[in-house]
């Protein structure tokens, strides 16, 4: 594949230009015209209530108050995985900030002020703000009705992999045993046990959520959302509101430019209440704009964890038996989080061969707010705990770190954990790679006697977490220059998608990538796809472009053969051109045919517009697997793995953590462009370092989050990167994938925190379970060390 | 309750109404129609509503409009009259960007920047660039782009 003309190249972004010129628009950039109405939310200010009534009267008679909602007119309930999220509180609240009432109006003013004019009465009930109370303290979790936080979760519809449990605070809970956990860990040479935690993490895209609804008088329903999932909100919009009488034909979503996504923009979170809004107030479009507080509260948050980990070890450094307990702090509504908890459950073995597993991954229900999916989707919280624990019992039995990994890495071929054989990867090159580049062994010293340097280590890897049918479409059509338009329906988050998906097309009919555009999604006009998560896209959607674009291919030498009498066999595209192998001196220019086709000499024509069509859905995947063991099935298309390293230095006297170094290898099957891969690494790795240095959400004893904006919330700035960061790519082809490309997206903050923590304990021996590691705990963990 | 003011918007002097209370985002933005710059979080936190107020950068989400009389006001659409900035050219050829919102708030204030400081260290480039927030790229690309505009990186 060494004469690749345009994939593998790092060309220039197809939206750059757009870009750093400010003319992107982004949802809240367009126009709606003079009738747009705005809508405030009443919020609930408690995180478990009773709402005892609502008084709507003050609100309605507020000047430029068009009309004011409550829950009474939407009894609905919605969700992706699970239907038990609310359009709006039904009788009960379940976090502080929940949606409990709308009030639009002609201005934004007025809408807010509306909003504080609506009473409402509550009566209060205790809060259930971490796991082990919502858990209980009987051995099989059951709690009396009136501490479930859905007492009606047993009515819940759901996907067929999910497995609630009846009278619990449990809305799934994913098994997997394999091999003998209690022999093996008789066998041992050694077993080691901790507990690690991970608190809950926002996703801090700089584009708030916004939407924008209209009903117009033909009965259509529109929203324009910033958006990962055009889609499938086109398909949760038309469950939630099927009591209206409306279906997909009558609802179309339209979503430009996407201000940053990380997971937080997937699925339909704050969007089903322009949908609802708009439908009440007929003609009049009606946006919703979250602000920075809304952002932080009411879309998803990343999901806390507790992981208690059991590891049984030979001698020799050989793992024989994982114990992996894994307790979600799920949130209010799990509609999407408790798939996070599913896919971590699956994988929660980390890149390793281990034959005798007991896996517990738990999806809890407190009075939080929802959890759900964020970069890493539950692979960076279970990896914190794994690949630290791992560095500690590789260094009781002082064994160096990454031999014990390198001993124990995941092979080809090898059984994952339900059972089915791991695909083609590279992880051992990419620990050798990342163990040359970070020096691994060689011992770096400070001159200042007060600052001591360690390294740390961590590999990681990652699945898509897609149900099996999830599928992309791509529609391709020429116009008359030879340019091309790709409808697609994946979303340009900021990851490259739109360039390499032309890349690919620009590959297979030798059209330059800079006379491809693709046309951000619109439900209407372009075909489905399922979602843009799960670092699916490149691998999933690029393989519908490659079929659209040979479908293409195949019309185009069709034609010229029907016309002009070429062997199809000797076609082939070059520069824009038809040539062929048989007739050096023939070549037709695309743009000659494309749409007018070919002229004949008795002036009728052959051909027509060249539209191409690509389809690629995993036809192999099942999800479906036994409850109690979670063997069978093939519940994961395929991992994308790598390994990770960094130098830190530590201030014995303050805690404080710099980063000089960090290394990343990651195994992109093939970089369809290196500069984009380069910028996944790049961006993941200081969203990473953030969630384990920086960054993590306070709640207050009643379940309201103290620090929601980013003056209390810090997220990283040109102060806080790295001062060195290596990316190192490496191929090894991914069989099915578009000339053998896989997802890097979010793999690359996964082994962030673990290598992180692994370096600090090497730089002053000093272990932190549980996030973020502040210089507050290194410095309290340092002082108890010195007492002792 | 509105008032008129005069404005020297992006080159072009302006007589426009607005309430004592409102936003200069929100004037640039719905009013005027200049969307390149973007609210992130309305309090200054993020930088990506930056515009220049008499050549000297400011935040407009804090910012009244009504304290802009008579003051000039350049917005990203008003520093392209001769075509793209040169750190506009280094950011497209470096793929600086990945979601871009905050890309508008950057330009502005590498403009600033290398307007008085033509030759910038590359701590004061990112001194410079420091209440500007971008979640997705690690802020490495943007950092090259502004060096290799002054010439500090090839």
């Amino acid at each position: 594949m060494s004469d690749l003309k345009y994939v593998g190249k790092s060309v220039i972004r197809q939206d750059g230009l757009e870009k750093v010129t400010g003319a992107a628009l982004y949802t809240d950039d367009l126009d709606f015209g003079p009738n747009l109405l705005y809508a405030a939310i009443v919020e609930s200010p408690h995180a478990n209530a009773e709402i005892v009534k609502i008084n709507i009267k003050k609100a309605q008679e507020h000047e430029d108050v068009v009309k004011v909602i409550t829950g009474d007119e939407f009894p609905y309930r919605f969700g992706l995985y699970m239907h038990d999220r609310y359009i709006f509180a039904q009788k009960r609240v379940r976090f502080v900030g929940e949606q409990v009432a709308a009030v639009i109006a002609r201005t934004p003013a007025a809408a807010l002020k509306g909003a504080q004019l609506v009473e409402v009465k509550y009566k209060v009930l205790k809060p259930i703000l971490c796991v082990q109370d919502a858990l209980g303290s009987d051995e099989n979790f059951q709690i009396e009705k009136n501490n479930m936080i859905h007492p009606e979760l047993s009515e819940y519809k759901h996907v067929p992999w999910f497995f609630p449990k009846e009278n619990t605070n449990i809305a799934h809970f994913r098994k997997i045993r394999k091999g003998n956990i209690d022999d093996a860990f008789k066998k041992a040479d050694y077993v080691f046990e901790d507990e690690y935690s991970v608190p809950r993490y926002a996703h801090c895209a700089i584009e708030n959520h916004v939407a924008v609804g209209l009903f117009d008088y033909s009965k259509r329903l529109t929203l324009w959302t910033a958006s990962q999932s055009p889609h499938t909100q086109r398909h949760l919009f038309a469950e939630a509101l099927a009591p209206l009488g409306l279906t997909h034909k009558d609802i179309r979503v339209i979503t430009p430019f996407v201000g940053g996504g990380f997971g937080g923009k997937a699925g339909v979170s704050m969007e089903i209440l322009a949908a609802a809004l708009a439908t009440k107030v007929q003609g009049y479009p009606v946006k919703i704009l979250w602000n920075r507080n809304q952002e932080f509260i009411n879309t998803y948050q990343r999901q806390g964890v507790t992981a208690k980990i059991k590891v049984g070890v030979t001698k020799n450094g050989e793992i024989t038996a994982l114990e992996q307990l894994l307790y979600w702090d799920a949130g209010a509504y799990v509609e999407y989080g408790a798939n996070v908890v599913n896919a971590a459950g699956l994988s929660a073995t980390g890149p390793y061969r281990i034959p005798n597993l007991k896996i517990d991954s738990v999806c809890v229900y407190t009075n939080l707010p929802p959890g759900g999916p964020y970069r890493g989707f539950g692979y960076s919280e279970f990896l914190f705990g794994l690949e630290s624990h791992f560095n500690e019992v590789a260094k009781k039995l002082n064994i160096d770190p990454v031999e014990f990994r390198l001993l124990n890495a995941i092979k080809e071929g090898d059984e994952l954990s339900y059972g089915a054989k791991m695909n083609p990867n590279g992880l051992i090159e990419a620990i050798e790679k990342v163990k040359k580049e970070i020096q691994w062994g060689k011992e770096e010293k400070s001159e200042d006697p007060k600052t001591k340097v360690g390294k740390g280590f961590s590999l990681f890897w990652k699945a898509p977490a897609m149900p099996p049918n999830a599928s992309s479409t791509c529609f391709l059509k020429f116009n008359e220059d030879a340019s091309i338009n790709l409808l697609i329906s994946g979303m340009e988050i900021g990851q490259g998608y739109f360039t390499v998906m032309g890349q690919v097309a620009a590959e297979i009919l030798q059209v330059p990538p800079s006379k491809i555009r693709c046309l951000s999604p619109d439900t209407d006009r372009n075909p489905y796809e399922w979602q843009t998560v799960a670092s699916h896209i490149t691998w999933s959607c690029g393989n519908a472009v490659a079929r659209a674009a040979e479908d293409a291919r195949d019309q185009i030498f069709e034609v010229v053969h029907r016309a002009l009498g070429k062997n199809i066999v000797d076609l082939y595209l070059e520069d824009e051109e038809v040539k062929s192998k048989a007739d050096s001196d023939f070549h037709l220019p695309l743009r000659d045919f494309v749409i007018n086709g070919i002229g004949l000499k008795d002036g009728t024509f052959r051909g027509g517009p060249i539209v191409g069509r690509g389809m690629f859905m995993p036809e192999f995947s099942s999800a479906l697997s036994d409850s109690e063991t979670g063997q069978g099935g093939k519940p994961n298309v395929h991992y994308t793995v790598g390994a990770a390293a960094c130098i830190v230095k530590v201030d014995i006297d303050t805690g404080k953590v710099q980063v000089p170094k960090m290394v990343l290898a990651v195994d992109a099957g093939k970089a369809l462009n290196p500069d984009l891969v380069n910028g996944q690494i790049t961006g993941g790795l200081l969203q990473g370092l953030a969630t384990v240095l920086y960054e993590d959400m306070r709640f207050d004893k009643n379940g309201k989050l103290l620090n929601s904006n980013f003056t209390d919330y810090k997220i990283p700035t040109t102060m806080d990167i790295p001062d060195e960061i290596v990316p190192i790519i490496i191929e090894n082809a991914q069989p099915d994938g578009p000339f053998g490309a896989r997802g890097v997206g979010e793999h690359t903050m996964i082994p962030v925190a673990p290598m992180i923590g692994n370096a600090i304990e090497d730089a002053v021996g000093v272990r932190i379970k549980h996030m973020p590691i502040t210089a507050e705990k290194i410095c309290t963990a340092l002082l108890a060390k010195k007492s002792k | 309750m509105k008032k008129e003011i005069t404005v020297k918007i992006n080159g072009e002097k302006r007589k426009i109404e607005v309430r004592p209370t409102e936003i200069l985002l929100d004037v640039l933005r719905d009013t005027l129609g200049l969307k390149s710059p973007k609210c992130g979080c309305g309090r200054g936190d993020c930088g990506t509503c930056a515009v220049l107020l008499n050549g000297k950068s400011v935040k407009s989400c804090l910012v009244l409009a009504i304290e802009v009389d008579k003051q000039e006001v350049t917005t990203l659409e008003g520093l392209m009259n001769d075509g793209l900035l040169e750190v506009q050219e280094k950011m497209l050829e470096g793929n600086s960007f990945q979601c871009g919102f905050c890309a508008p708030g950057f330009v502005v204030m590498s403009h600033e920047l290398l307007e008085e400081n033509p030759k910038p260290t590359k701590e004061e480039i990112k001194e410079a660039l420091s209440g500007n927030l971008c979640r997705c790229t690690g802020y490495t690309p943007i950092l090259e782009a502004v060096e290799k505009t002054c010439g500090c990186k090839e």
